[in-house]
């Protein structure tokens, strides 16, 4: 695993590994025939339009949901995942973009439900040491960890998830849209984060709208596309084949845009130089 | 972002944050009480107002009410449905319901009439097969709630209807039996009392245990670079709490004394509630009660605490059962009928364990059925009949309830859970 470990920086063993992974909820096929990888040391961003089935592929991972057909290698091993509790001793984190968290717990609760110290007589100080030390390297800003979650807000709450997910050691970490509810600066320390792991030669998986989060930290950018895989991407690919791999066209909302407002801004000479957008 | 952490390296671990208030001292920790109170966090405040309420209405009519005698009837009492609430506690804290433990108690009284007397087993045993019982109607519930998804307030239902059968069955023509007296099980309901030096000493128990729990934090929570709680706030607790337990076992002792089956009772409330909140269990438990899918991502084993909560509300049931059978001396057709189920699971809501899940406490139990054993004793020496009773009763746990459903609107809005 060492050994592994030390060339993981270049070129990394194969983590996750799916080959034709297919999911239909009635008559609906949310992923069709998905093959992904992951390899230690790598960040994998997952991209798509609305209902493309990113969040499905996450759940499959988490345990949450089941695979209709196909297959699933973690660490070289063909797995199943019946339910969230094998994905974990497994060494796959997940943050969900619902947060499940429990709002009735406190802060500490939280982060270690189902994982918490000396089962019989609660450990309440080690555990709230632990929680702030997490939460710390996370730069997080929350007030109390004795606080019940349903108190802090909506990036506070992401930052405890996050948090969360690093309490096991895993070997591979889902993000689903992790910098969606942050700020400016918690957005800049989940995705330093995100490079922290990556060196600590951990995979990670992340969904994002964000394509200047994803081109941040990402080494490759996986699109799908209503349910299949529609490409892979390196980070520095341009902005319009991206989009049209995502909508599936060239000629789509966001080129048409992109397209009207360079000719505004060729027209009005850069006077609407204020108006900038990416 | 890291610019407020180095100014931060002398402060706690939890105290870095600026913008939090912490409240310090005793002043502090009343003021910090009051703005709990105030967003809605009310505990275990309203049943305390409503028991002042009630007592002083009680005792205004009729001094008898407080006298120690009739106060130590009342322990007697409250011990049966207690630890029938205590099962509902249970149920409760998940966000399901257990509407035949009534029945389950009734079953279990008539299977240890049956068994010991009838039967001539052994008491210890036929009490074992009674309790056993419970716990595999308990089961039986959480295997159909698990894995059919049939809502509990269903599947309890026919429990209720199927189990008051099954009591009728086995109680045949004669619809009771006598539990003959003089024997142990009917010495513990009716007679048995701790002798005095015994329950001046458990009564000092939860201060020492407080003192020594609270000190060992404190110095744990110090090494750990933690804030720590006053410890002058701690020793006044510990007194004010030490001293009101000894002149409320002194003013008992003055009759009759503190009743084994109470202390039964009040041992299992304490064990509840270090289960609830020190075990990961008990962490487990609120978790499936607040937010289930949360918990089952965390890898709560979700089924297996839905099965633990409903076994142990049914061997409570059961085990209440048993005591309630010990105080009448007979296991009848009318044991556990009536108003036992109601009288529990309001004695559970009206102790301040929420109905919607995820939030209560093994005290609530304890509480809320000394409430209602004070309105049934209070009306019973104004010699009034049970119709009122009913009436009484009712207002008190509809007002139980609007203040639950209160005090969580107002929580929502105030951002605490």
């Amino acid at each position: 695993m060492s050994e592994s470990l030390e060339r993981s920086a270049s070129v990394g063993e194969l983590v996750l590994s799916l080959r034709g992974i297919s999911k239909n909820f009635g008559a609906v096929s949310a992923l069709t025939d998905i093959d992904f990888d992951v390899h230690a040391g790598e960040v994998v961003a997952l991209v798509g339009d609305n209902g493309a089935g990113k969040s499905t592929l996450v759940k499959i991972l988490a345990g949450v949901h089941q695979p209709s057909s196909g297959t699933i290698n973690f660490r070289g091993q063909p797995v199943t995942l019946p339910d969230p509790r094998v994905a974990l001793t497994l060494g796959i984190a997940t943050v969900f973009q619902d947060l499940a968290l429990c709002e009735n717990l406190d802060v500490v609760a939280n982060i270690f439900l189902g994982n918490e110290l000396s089962p019989l007589r609660l450990d309440e100080v080690a555990m709230e040491m632990r929680a702030w030390t997490l939460l710390n390297e996370l730069s997080a800003r929350i007030p109390s960890v004795r606080e019940a979650v349903a108190s802090l807000s909506g990036g506070q709450r992401q930052t405890v998830a996050i948090a969360r997910s690093l309490l096991l050691e895993p070997k591979l970490i889902l993000l689903d849209e992790p910098t969606a509810a942050l700020g400016v600066a918690q957005t800049a320390e989940v995705l330093n984060l995100i490079d922290r792991v990556r060196a600590r030669g951990l995979g990670v998986v992340m969904i994002s709208h964000n394509m200047e989060d994803v081109r941040a930290v990402a080494d490759r950018i996986v699109v799908l596309r209503l349910g299949r895989n529609n490409g892979v991407f390196e980070p520095d690919a341009s902005n319009q084949d991206l989009v049209s791999a995502i909508t599936g066209a060239s000629n789509n909302a966001v080129s048409r845009r992109a397209e009207r407002l360079r000719m505004e801004r060729d027209h009005s000479g850069g006077a609407q130089a204020g108006e900038h957008r990416p | 972002m890291t610019a407020e952490k180095s100014t931060s390296a002398p402060l706690a671990l939890d105290r870095a944050d600026a913008r939090v208030k912490h409240e310090a001292g005793v002043a502090g920790a009343v003021r910090a009480f009051l703005d709990r109170v105030r967003s809605g966090d009310l505990g275990s405040l309203p049943v305390i107002v409503g028991l002042v309420v009630i007592w002083t209405v009680f005792t205004s009519l009729n001094p008898v009410f407080v006298s120690s005698s009739n106060l130590v009837n009342l322990l007697f009492d409250c011990s049966t449905v207690g630890v029938i609430a205590l099962g509902i506690v249970c149920v409760l804290m998940v966000g399901e319901i257990d509407l035949s433990v009534g029945s389950i108690s009734g079953f279990a009284s008539a299977l240890v009439g049956t068994l010991w007397v009838n039967q001539g087993w052994p008491v210890a045993l036929a009490i074992i097969a009674a309790l056993a019982f419970g716990a595999l109607i308990g089961s039986l519930y959480a295997l159909l709630f698990n894995r059919l998804g049939m809502p509990s307030f269903v599947s309890t239902l026919a429990g209720l209807l199927a189990v008051l059968g099954m009591q009728l069955y086995i109680l045949g023509s004669t619809g009771s039996i006598n539990l003959p007296y003089g024997s142990a099980l009917v010495d513990f309901g009716q007679l048995m009392v701790m002798p005095k030096w015994v329950s001046h000493t458990l009564a000092a128990i939860p201060g020492l245990a407080m003192l020594v729990s609270g000190l060992r934090t404190f110095a744990r929570r110090r090494a750990a670079n933690l804030s720590t709680p006053s410890v002058a706030g701690l020793i006044l607790r510990v007194a004010v709490i030490t001293v009101g337990l000894e002149l409320i076992v002194a003013y008992l002792n003055q009759s009759r004394g503190i009743p084994w089956m109470f202390g039964l009772f009040v041992g299992l409330v304490v064990a509840m509630n270090y289960a609830l909140t020190r075990t990961k269990w008990g962490r487990s438990m609120t978790a499936v009660g607040g937010n289930r899918e949360a918990a089952r991502r965390a890898g709560i084993k979700v089924r297996a605490i839905y099965l633990s909560a409903f076994a142990l509300c049914s061997l409570f049931a059961a085990l209440g059962g048993v005591l309630a059978a010990a105080r009448l001396a007979s296991a009848s057709q009318q044991a556990g009928t009536g108003d036992v189920n109601l009288n529990a699971i309001a004695a559970a809501v009206i102790g301040g364990t929420s109905l919607f899940g995820g939030r209560g406490s093994a005290y609530s139990a304890l509480l809320g059925i000394i409430v209602i054993q004070s309105i049934a004793s209070g009306l019973t020496l104004l010699d009034l009949s049970s119709s009122l009773r009913y009436m009484i009763t009712g207002a008190v746990l509809a007002i139980a309830v609007i203040v639950d459903s209160l005090a969580r609107r107002s929580r929502a809005s105030h951002g605490r859970a």
